[in-house]
C-alpha cells in the first residue's frame, strides 16, 4: 500500500505530467505521419529519456507508444496509408468508411476501442505480472533457456510472410549478439581489436538504424509524396460511438484479450495482434459479406487488439526481462539504464517504481481520449506535413541518438551500417522483428545454455529435470513440430472429410 | 581560400592554440567543466557512487562535473577511455578493482600504472551469501561440506569468469586450504542475476558484497554467512566477519577510486586530491553511502597507488593459481 502511494506520488507531479503531455503530442504526431512507426518513435526517444528520472522516462515511452498506435489510424482512414504497421490490418475498411463521409465516426470508434484495449491490457498487466513474478522467482537458467527459445521460435512462427526469411533474419540477430566479450569464457569475439566492440553490439543504435534510417532511405528511394488533400468530413466524432459499443462490445473484449495475449508472446507485437484479431473477428461475424466494403465491426476488433498488445508486451518484459515486442525490447534497455532491472525482483524492491509504472499506463491510456479527440479534429495538420522536411530532422535525431547512448562514434557507425543492411533486407521482404529479438535474446539463450551445462556437468537431460523447465521444453518442441503436425492432420483429414462432412 | 590565406589562417590557429595552452597552464584550474568517465552502466552501484562523489566534488571545485558512462567488456572499454584521455585534468575517471585483474586475464595491456591516482573513495568487501533454505547455517558448515563432498557438488556465481567475486572467493578457498576448483564457478552478468539464481535453487553460493544481496536478504530469501572484512559492516551488524566465524584474517573486495590518465600535472593532482578528500568527507557522499550500505574507505593519491600495487600482486597470484593467467 505504501509502495502504491509512493508510486502515485511519482506520477502525479508537475514534471512527470508535463512529460506525459509532451510525449502524447509527440506520439500522436509520429503515429499520424505515414512511414514513421511507434518503434521508431520510442527508439528516438531513448537518448532524451537519459536525462530524466526513471518515472518520467518510462512515462514518456508508454505514452508515446500508446498514442502512436492510435494515431496510425488517422492517415489510414483519410489516405488509405497506415500511419504505423499496426493499423495496416483494417486500413481498407476505414478508408472506405471515410469515402462514405464517415471518417470522424470511424476514428471516434477507433479511439474508444484503443482506449478500451489499452486499459484492458493494463489491467491484465497489473494483476498478472506480480503473481507471475512469484512463479518466476523459481526460474533458474534451465527455464530461462527454454523461455528464450520459446520467444525466438514464436517470433518466427507468428511472423507474417515467409517463415524462411523470418528464420534467416533471426540468424542475423543471433550472429550480432555473439559480438563482444563472451561472459562464459571471458574471450573477446568478433571485436577486431576495437575496444568499443568488447561491450558487444548495443541494440539501441541497431534499432535506430533498422527502424528509422531504413524508413528514411525507403522514403528517398520511392519518393511517393502523392497526397491529394482529402475532403475532411464534418460528421460527429463520438456521435455513433455508443451504438457501436453497444452492438460490438463482444468484439472489443475479444479483440482486447487476443491483443494482450499476442502482445505478451515474445516477438509478436501490435501489428500482428491487429491482423489476427481482424481475422478472428471476421470468422466469427454474423455478416461476413459486409467485410471489405467499409464495415466497422472488423475495425473494432483490430483497433482494440493493437492497443492492448502494447500493454500486454510489458508482462514478459517486466517479469522475465524477455521483450514481448520490439518496443519493449528498447524498454528493457532503458529499465537497466535506470537501475530497474527487469526480472522477478523488480516487484520486491518496494520503491514504488513498479506501481508508478502501472499508474503511468492508466494515465496514458486515459488522456488518450481528450488528446485523441483533438487529434481527430485537427487531422489535416498531420496529413499535410511534408515528409521531405521531416526526414532530414529525423536523420539528425538518428545520429545524435546513436551517439548519445554510449558517447561513442562506433555506435554511430553501427547505426549507419545496420540501416543500410536493413534497407536491403526490408526491400527483399525480410521481417525485422526476429533480428531484433535474436540480438536481444541471443545472449540470454547462450549464457543460460552454457551455465546450465556447467551446473549439470554437460548433462543435456538436465533441461527436462525440473518440472517447469520440462513443460516449457515440451511446449517449445511442440511448436517446432506444429507445421509437421498440421500437415499430418490435413492428410488424415482430407480423405476423412469426404465421407463425413463437417457438422459445424 | 588562397595559399597565403591558408598560411595566415594556420598561423592564427597556431597562435590561438599556443595562447590557449599557456592560458590553461596559468589560469586557475579548473576553468571549464570536468568529465568523469564511469566504466560501468548507469543505474548500477558504481554509477551511483560516481554521481554522488561528482556532485560533492562539484561543490568543492565550483565547476560543473559531467558523469559519462562507457560500459562493457568487463570494464575494459571505460578504463581504456580514461587512460587514453588528454591528461589535462578535465577528463577523470572512476576506476575500479578490475584494473588489477583484466591485464592478467589477457583482455588488455592496461595496468594501474597507466593512471594518475587521485584518491580511493570506497571499498566493498566480499561476503558469502547462501539461500535461506540452504542446508548450512554457518560458514564453518559450508566449508566442511565443500571439503567433504567431491569437486563440482557446489557451485557459485556473481560475476563473469575472472571477475572480482570469482577471484575473491577462489582466494578465500585457497586461504582455507581448499582447491578453488572444488566449487564450480558459473559466470553471470553480475551479482543481481546471480542472486535470482541463488533463490531459484540454480546455484549454491554468491560471494558478492553484502549490499548487492540486500533486497533478497531483506525479503527473507537469502542469508549472508560471513564477510571477508576486518570488522562488521554498520549496515549489516548481524553478519559476522570471517575472523569471528572461522578465525581467518583473509580480507578481499572491490575498491573504487578517482584517477586520471597518466602524466597529469602535479599541481592539478594536488588540487584534485584535497578537493576529493573534502568531497569524500561531505555529508552528501557519506550520507549516500551509508544509506546504500556501501563501504567507505579513503586513501590519498600515494596510498591509493600502493594499495593498487599490492592488490595487483594478490589478484595476479589468485588468477595464476586458478589457471586463468594469459
Amino acid at each position: 500500500m505504501d509502495a502504491l502511494l509512493q508510486g502515485l506520488q511519482l506520477v502525479f507531479n508537475g514534471q512527470t505530467l508535463l512529460v506525459i503531455l509532451a510525449a502524447a503530442a509527440f506520439g500522436i504526431f509520429v503515429g499520424a505521419v505515414p512511414g514513421l512507426t511507434a518503434t521508431m518513435a520510442v527508439a528516438l526517444l531513448v537518448p532524451i529519456t537519459f536525462y530524466m528520472d526513471p518515472t518520467p522516462a518510462i512515462a514518456a515511452i508508454v505514452t508515446t507508444s500508446a498514442m502512436a498506435i492510435f494515431a496510425g489510424d488517422i492517415p489510414g482512414t483519410y489516405l488509405n496509408i497506415p500511419g504505423t504497421p499496426a493499423s495496416a490490418a483494417y486500413v481498407g475498411e476505414s478508408s472506405l468508411l471515410a469515402k462514405k463521409g464517415r471518417a470522424r465516426e470511424t476514428l471516434g470508434t477507433n479511439l474508444v476501442c484503443s482506449v478500451f484495449g489499452g486499459l484492458f491490457g493494463t489491467i491484465i498487466l497489473v494483476f498478472v505480472s506480480p503473481s507471475l513474478a512469484e512463479v518466476a522467482l523459481k526460474f533458474s537458467s534451465y527455464e530461462y533457456f527454454w523461455l528464450a527459445l520459446l520467444g525466438l521460435s514464436s517470433s518466427i512462427f507468428i511472423s507474417i510472410g515467409s517463415k524462411t526469411k523470418a528464420f534467416l533474419s533471426l540468424m542475423i540477430g543471433l550472429l550480432l549478439s555473439t559480438v563482444g566479450l563472451d561472459m562464459m569464457s571471458g574471450a573477446p569475439r568478433f571485436t577486431f581489436g576495437i575496444p568499443d566492440l568488447m561491450a558487444g553490439i548495443n541494440f539501441i543504435p541497431v534499432m535506430i538504424g533498422m527502424f528509422a534510417l531504413n524508413e528514411i532511405m525507403s522514403f528517398y528511394g520511392s519518393r511517393v509524396e502523392a497526397r491529394t488533400p482529402p475532403a475532411l468530413s464534418k460528421d460527429k466524432v463520438f456521435g455513433q460511438v455508443p451504438s457501436h459499443v453497444k452492438r460490438y462490445w463482444r468484439n472489443m473484449l475479444r479483440g482486447s484479450s487476443l491483443g494482450t495475449l499476442i502482445g505478451a508472446l515474445p516477438g509478436a507485437g501490435a501489428d500482428i495482434a491487429a491482423w489476427i484479431a481482424y481475422a478472428a473477428g471476421k470468422s466469427r461475424s454474423k455478416d461476413k459479406a459486409a467485410y471489405g466494403t467499409g464495415h466497422i465491426e472488423g475495425i473494432v476488433d483490430a483497433s482494440s487488439a493493437n492497443n492492448s498488445g502494447i500493454s500486454g508486451a510489458w508482462v514478459p518484459a517486466l517479469v522475465f526481462g524477455i521483450p514481448g515486442d520490439s518496443i519493449t525490447a528498447i524498454v528493457i534497455g532503458v529499465l537497466y539504464m535506470k537501475g530497474m532491472n527487469p526480472g522477478p525482483t523488480i516487484f520486491m524492491e518496494g520503491s514504488g517504481l513498479v506501481y508508478s509504472l502501472f499508474v503511468v499506463f492508466f494515465v496514458a491510456n486515459l488522456i488518450m481520449l481528450p488528446i485523441g479527440y483533438l487529434a481527430i479534429k485537427s487531422s489535416k495538420v498531420f496529413i499535410l506535413t511534408p515528409r521531405k522536411i521531416l526526414m532530414p530532422i529525423i536523420l539528425c535525431f538518428c545520429i545524435v541518438g546513436a551517439f548519445s547512448i554510449n558517447n561513442s562514434i562506433t555506435d554511430v557507425w553501427i547505426m549507419l551500417l545496420v540501416g543500410i543492411v536493413a534497407f536491403i533486407l526490408a526491400r527483399c521482404d525480410f521481417p525485422m522483428a526476429p533480428a531484433i529479438l535474436g540480438l536481444v535474446l541471443g545472449t540470454t539463450l547462450e549464457n543460460s545454455f552454457m551455465s546450465s551445462m556447467l551446473k549439470s556437468n554437460g548433462d543435456l537431460l538436465s533441461f527436462f529435470s525440473r518440472p517447469i523447465s520440462a513443460s516449457l521444453g515440451a511446449l517449445v518442441i511442440l511448436i517446432w513440430c506444429s507445421p509437421l503436425l498440421v500437415r499430418l492432420y490435413q492428410r488424415y483429414r482430407a480423405p476423412h472429410t469426404n465421407h463425413t462432412p463437417r457438422s459445424s | 581560400m588562397t595559399a597565403s590565406n591558408k598560411k595566415t589562417a594556420l598561423k592564427g590557429t597556431a597562435a590561438a592554440l599556443l595562447l590557449a595552452l599557456s592560458g590553461a597552464a596559468f589560469a586557475e584550474y579548473p576553468e571549464k567543466p570536468i568529465t568523469i568517465i564511469v566504466p560501468w552502466a548507469a543505474g548500477g552501484g558504481t554509477d551511483a557512487t560516481a554521481r554522488t562523489i561528482a556532485s560533492a566534488l562539484e561543490e568543492e571545485l565550483g565547476q560543473t562535473i559531467n558523469v559519462v558512462n562507457r560500459t562493457g567488456g568487463s570494464g575494459v572499454v571505460g578504463h581504456t577511455a580514461i587512460s587514453t584521455a588528454k591528461p589535462d585534468g578535465y577528463t577523470l575517471g572512476l576506476i575500479t578493482g578490475e584494473t588489477n585483474m583484466m591485464h592478467w586475464l589477457g583482455l588488455t595491456d592496461l595496468t594501474y600504472k597507466d593512471f594518475t591516482p587521485i584518491g580511493q573513495i570506497n571499498f566493498d568487501y566480499s561476503g558469502v551469501q547462501v539461500a535461506e533454505d540452504a542446508p548450512f547455517d554457518s560458514l564453518d558448515q559450508l566449508l566442511s561440506s565443500i571439503k567433504e563432498q567431491p569437486a563440482g557438488t557446489y557451485n557459485a556465481s556473481g560475476t563473469g569468469l575472472g571477475g572480482v567475486w570469482h577471484l575473491a572467493f577462489a582466494g578465500f578457498l585457497l586461504d582455507q586450504g581448499i582447491e578453488p576448483n572444488k566449487v564450480t564457478w558459473i559466470p553471470s552478468q553480475g551479482a543481481a542475476p546471480a542472486m535470482t539464481e541463488l533463490v531459484s535453487g540454480g546455484i549454491d553460493i554468491v560471494p558478492s558484497s553484502v549490499p548487492e544481496a540486500r533486497s533478497m536478504i531483506e525479503a527473507g530469501k537469502a542469508q549472508s554467512l560471513g564477510i571477508m572484512a576486518p570488522e562488521r559492516l554498520d549496515s549489516f551488524p548481524d553478519v559476522p566477519t570471517v575472523k569471528e566465524a572461522i578465525g581467518s584474517d583473509y580480507t578481499i573486495g572491490e575498491w573504487r577510486g578517482i584517477a586520471g590518465p597518466k602524466g597529469m600535472d602535479q599541481a592539478i593532482v594536488d588540487k584534485l586530491e584535497s578537493a576529493l578528500e573534502a568531497a569524500y568527507n561531505s555529508e552528501t557522499y557519506q550520507g549516500f553511502m551509508a544509506k546504500q550500505g556501501f563501504g567507505t574507505e579513503w586513501r590519498n593519491a600515494e596510498d591509493f597507488e600502493t594499495m593498487m600495487g599490492e592488490m595487483d600482486q594478490e589478484y595476479g597470484n589468485i588468477i595464476e593459481s586458478i589457471g586463468l593467467k594469459k
